[in-house]
């Protein structure tokens, strides 16, 4: 095996430069399945690792990456009023989007890459694989627009407080992607509230009118576009062309604040429920197309790598609540039928990836289904009642997450007494 | 009841707040109202009726109906309604269990056919076998001596009533030392033909209970005699609670026990009957329930409680059909033995002497020619796989590839081993292995293709596949684990130091071949086996 000696002549020592060691190892491993083999115990063991555990995962994930990416072109576009069928424009919108999306992409993994490679060269362990879900988690839940370096600084919090300080992968009690969204919702709320974030590509502008100096929203592109405007050009294609103002009543207002606003009817009649089921809807960037998510949760279910019963359960929490709230009815929000509040936000996506993350959720099966119907049954109270923000499942989620260990605590105390009740 | 009045209180308050939504809205709500009204009734019906069931059981067993066996409820028990089907054979009275959690590893290279002869030239014993010997204990003969079949070789300081027998008759021809003088093996070159020690084995009609105690410790058949909790040689001044006898062995290539007792029915039986005499409660024979048709000789058996298990392995673990029968509490205490072991015993009334003949499946796909193969205890691996294997790097295990013991060819096999398991050491790189595996390997997860290929039988190998990280996963043991037990919190109070959960949890119930195959489905690589062991030492050292 040549190639395998190659690469052990290059391997930096672990003593002198443990950082570089450590880099070494896990690319290594990245590429080889290492040749360690049992020792005392079990002399064969399942073909499943962590590695492609997570793997799986982020599989799960791509198809929403891709349609996301997009999106975020597709609607950037459909606000000042141009290209308005999905594939019209096609070049641009898939542009657009990669030029939002790759940079939050990259800057998300090296800023939590990084911090994980160094804390794993500080302890003496090999890199481990738990960033490679959160990671990929990440861009998916930010806005499009997202300043990049309040992004390193939600990531490397994220990473530093709520991973590193308890341990490591496997360790975490909070779900790592979340508190990096929940980070930049309490530091810098004007960045991910509001109805304008969920559009790319916008920018106040003063400009000077016959009554003075009013500020007005039009596109604003950077020097990005600008190459490939150069490259449209020479094809012959639409170019980027800046100062597009918005369409004559549209608020980039996504289908939650409609909802909060005045209700299903006001929602309907923005966005037909065909739109909102597949995905052609401004919001975080991998949270609008349904049927990508639940394939992806299929995908996940089949393979046996998520769990079904937080994700039935939480479903069921879910649709209980907004039943019992459409009894209520004391708002317009609150009368949103079940299915139509499974259309809107991120309910699905928070159910397919972000609840069944098994190192937050409880660890028995019991507490499972208690986990989930309760994140369901919350996050729908804190979506409806919230005056503030009008979306739940990432708070529901922490809050829970806090209160997994609690749920097993409890199974397990039925278990043992169970056990020592004498026959 | 008290549950039943919880639940009617609930939905009593929940309708009598919902009227207050009467208020606001108009009509649109009434389904509601009359949904949990009418979920409020049906609890009801389901109260009054489990409390009539309830009663109806209680004076069931008043009267002395076994309300186990006959349903005494007024509506079909629903999961009898769905439960697989017993057998044809099972009689009525005989108790069938299925087991939906666990998982076959269906390995190439079972042995197969006629039983081969094969009389090694060397045996040992070995001290290490014996989980809580002492380092050093006293060995009763020196080099050079001549010993029978049954004679004392060795025992215990601190337990010095039970004798440890030699297997085969012969010369003793090593005494060999390992870490800090402590005694390793006691090694005997072995006669062509075996003379046995004269027995002269009681009268069972008529004997007590010590009597027959002194008889198994004084003939080298004490050490058979496992007990749980702990899963080591049993104390001699405890009574146990039940016995029980697994008669069929799950576990990748075992060995089919049928082989084992064709032939030796009669001596079989005479084991049983002796055992019931050291019990109080009951000797319980797990037998095959799996479809095919039963061995004779363990259907038949008289004078003890049979059941029937079916399942993936580990339905034929001794642990899990203790504990789906009559699990361990507080500080019951059973005993466990192989088949072998009680044909060993029955041997000592029907024929006289200490006769420790073991027959062994010998397989894997790193072996020729898989065997069955009869020798005795202890019997040198070297002789029995001699010109049998492959020419690659293999790996030979006395015992499964569970719970097996990693061995080389200048080893014994182990006191309660009845198999070998060769397979091939897995220390080579593979590109991407973990993302695009080329070579199919066993797993229970939905990432690998083998669901396409139900019979499949994998070679088998000792590479990782993958490195040791935190506990993440979870489910995944409890999916393998047909018990009422959460391995990975036990794990964790194992780790942790903490004795009351350890107990609570369960670990006075599990061996180490209960979780070897929580182990091997262990995303994380984690040495689940080796972390019970130091939960069992724990718990032994401080009750």
């Amino acid at each position: 095996m040549g190639l395998i000696d190659l690469l052990k002549k290059i391997e930096p020592d672990k003593k002198k430069s443990p950082f570089l060691h450590t880099l070494y190892d896990g690319f290594f491993t990245f590429a080889y399945a290492p040749n360690t083999v049992t020792r005392g115990g079990v002399h064969m063991r399942d073909g499943m690792d962590l590695k492609r555990l997570m793997v799986h995962v982020v599989l799960a994930m791509q198809l929403c990456y891709v349609f996301g990416t997009y999106n975020i072109g597709h609607q950037h576009f459909v606000a000042s009023g141009q290209y308005l069928g999905f594939i019209e424009g096609f070049h641009l919108k898939l542009v657009h989007g990669l030029i939002q999306m790759l940079p939050i992409f990259i800057v998300a993994h090296v800023v939590g890459l990084g911090i994980e490679f160094w804390f794993a060269a500080k302890k003496g362990h090999a890199i481990e694989e738990g960033f490679l879900v959160s990671g990929a988690l990440i861009p998916l839940i930010m806005p499009p627009d997202i300043p990049l370096w309040i992004l390193a600084v939600a990531v490397a919090f994220a990473v530093i407080i709520g991973k590193e300080a308890f341990g490591g992968t496997g360790m975490n009690i909070w779900n790592v992607a979340l508190l990096a969204r929940v980070f930049v919702f309490f530091a810098y709320p004007t960045t991910i509230a509001g109805d304008e974030v969920w559009v790319s590509g916008f920018a106040s502008i003063a400009q000077e009118t016959q009554n003075g100096i009013i500020e007005i929203t039009q596109s604003s592109y950077t020097w990005a576009h600008g190459i490939f405007n150069n490259l449209f050009e020479f094809m012959g294609i639409n170019t980027f062309e800046a100062g597009a103002p918005f369409v004559d009543g549209y608020s980039g207002a996504t289908p939650l604040a409609l909802a909060y606003q005045g209700g299903w009817e006001n929602v309907t009649n923005t966005f037909s429920p065909a739109q909102m089921f597949w995905g052609t809807i401004p919001g975080s960037i991998g949270e609008t197309s349904k049927p990508l998510i639940i394939g992806g949760a299929l995908f996940l279910i089949i393979t046996r790598v998520a769990s079904w019963r937080i994700m039935l359960s939480m479903l069921i929490g879910g649709i209980t609540m907004s039943l019992l709230l459409n009894a209520w009815g004391a708002t317009p929000f609150m009368e949103v039928p079940w299915y139509g509040q499974i259309y809107m936000g991120s309910f699905l996506f928070a159910m397919a990836f972000m609840a069944t993350d098994p190192v937050t959720a409880s660890g028995t099966n019991t507490g499972k289904w208690i986990y989930g119907f309760l994140i369901g049954f919350i996050g729908m109270i804190v979506r409806v009642l919230n005056p503030a923000y009008p979306e739940g499942w990432m708070l529901a989620i922490l809050f829970m997450n806090t209160f997994a260990p609690l749920i097993d605590h409890y199974v397990l105390e039925a278990n043992m007494s169970k056990r020592m009740k004498h026959a | 009841m008290n549950i039943a009045k919880r639940k009617f209180s609930i939905v009593f308050s929940l309708v009598f707040l919902s009227q207050f939504s009467f208020a606001q809205s108009g009509n649109s709500s009434n389904y509601l109202i009359y949904g949990l009204i009418g979920i409020g009734l049906l609890l009801l019906v389901f109260a009054v009726l489990t409390l009539a069931d309830n009663l109806i059981q209680i004076e069931g067993q008043k009267m002395g109906v076994n309300t186990k066996k006959h349903d005494l409820g007024v509506f079909p028990k629903v999961t009898e309604m769905f439960s697989t089907k017993a057998p044809q054979y099972i009689n009525n009275g005989e108790e069938y269990k299925s087991f939906s959690k666990g998982f076959d590893i269906k390995l190439a290279g079972e042995a197969t056919g006629k039983i081969k002869n094969i009389h090694a030239s060397r045996y040992a014993l070995k001290p290490t076998d014996f989980i809580g010997m002492s380092p050093i204990p006293k060995v009763v003969v020196a080099e050079g001596d001549e010993v029978k079949a049954g004679d004392v070789i060795f025992f215990d300081k601190k337990r010095p009533n039970i004798m440890y027998a030699s297997p085969v008759s012969g010369e003793i021809v090593e005494v060999k030392r390992g870490a800090k003088r402590s005694i390793a093996e006691i090694i005997i070159l072995a006669d062509k033909e075996i003379s046995y020690k004269e027995i002269s084995a009681p009268d069972l009609s008529t004997i007590d209970r010590d009597t027959l105690k002194s008889f198994f410790l004084k003939n080298g058949v004490w050490p058979m005699f496992n007990q749980r909790p702990f899963d080591i040689v049993a104390d001699e001044d405890v009574v146990p609670r039940d016995i029980f006898i697994s008669t069929f062995n799950t576990a990748p290539l075992a060995l089919d026990n049928g082989k084992a007792i064709s032939g030796n029915e009669v001596a079989f039986q005479k084991g049983l009957d002796a055992l019931g005499l050291m019990t109080d409660g009951s000797v319980h024979l797990g037998l095959d329930g799996r479809g095919k048709s039963p061995v004779a000789g363990f259907a038949s058996s008289k004078g003890v409680k049979k059941s029937y298990y079916s399942g993936k392995h580990p339905a034929g673990n001794v642990g899990i059909q203790i504990h789906n029968t009559a699990p361990i509490k507080g500080s019951d205490v059973v005993w466990t033995l192989d088949v072998q072991d009680v044909i060993t015993i029955g041997k000592l009334f029907t024929e006289g002497k200490y006769d420790a003949s073991r027959v062994i499946a010998l397989g894997g796909a790193q072996v020729k020619e898989p065997a069955i193969i009869r020798t005795f205890q202890g019997a040198n691996i070297g002789d029995l796989v001699s010109g049998n294997l492959s020419d690659e790097k293999i790996r030979i295990i006395a015992g499964d590839v569970l719970s097996g013991k990693q061995s080389t060819e200048d080893d014994f096999l182990g006191f309660g081993d009845t198999q070998i398991s060769v397979i091939r050491e897995g220390d080579d790189y593979e590109a991407f292995g973990w993302l695009l595996p080329i070579k199919p390997r066993p797993s229970i997860s939905g990432t690998f293709p083998n669901f396409l290929f139900p019979n499949h039988k994998f070679e088998g190998e000792t590479n990782t596949h993958g490195e040791k990280r935190a506990f993440v996963v979870s489910g995944q043991y409890e999916s393998v684990l047909p018990m009422d037990i959460y391995p990975q919190h036990l794990m964790k109070a194992i780790m942790a130091g903490d004795f009351e959960r350890m107990e609570g949890l369960g670990i006075n119930e599990l061996s180490e071949e209960d979780l070897a195959l929580c182990e091997f489905v262990c995303t994380s690589k984690m040495p689940l086996q080796s972390i019970l062991r130091e939960g069992l030492e724990m718990m032994r050292a401080d009750g």
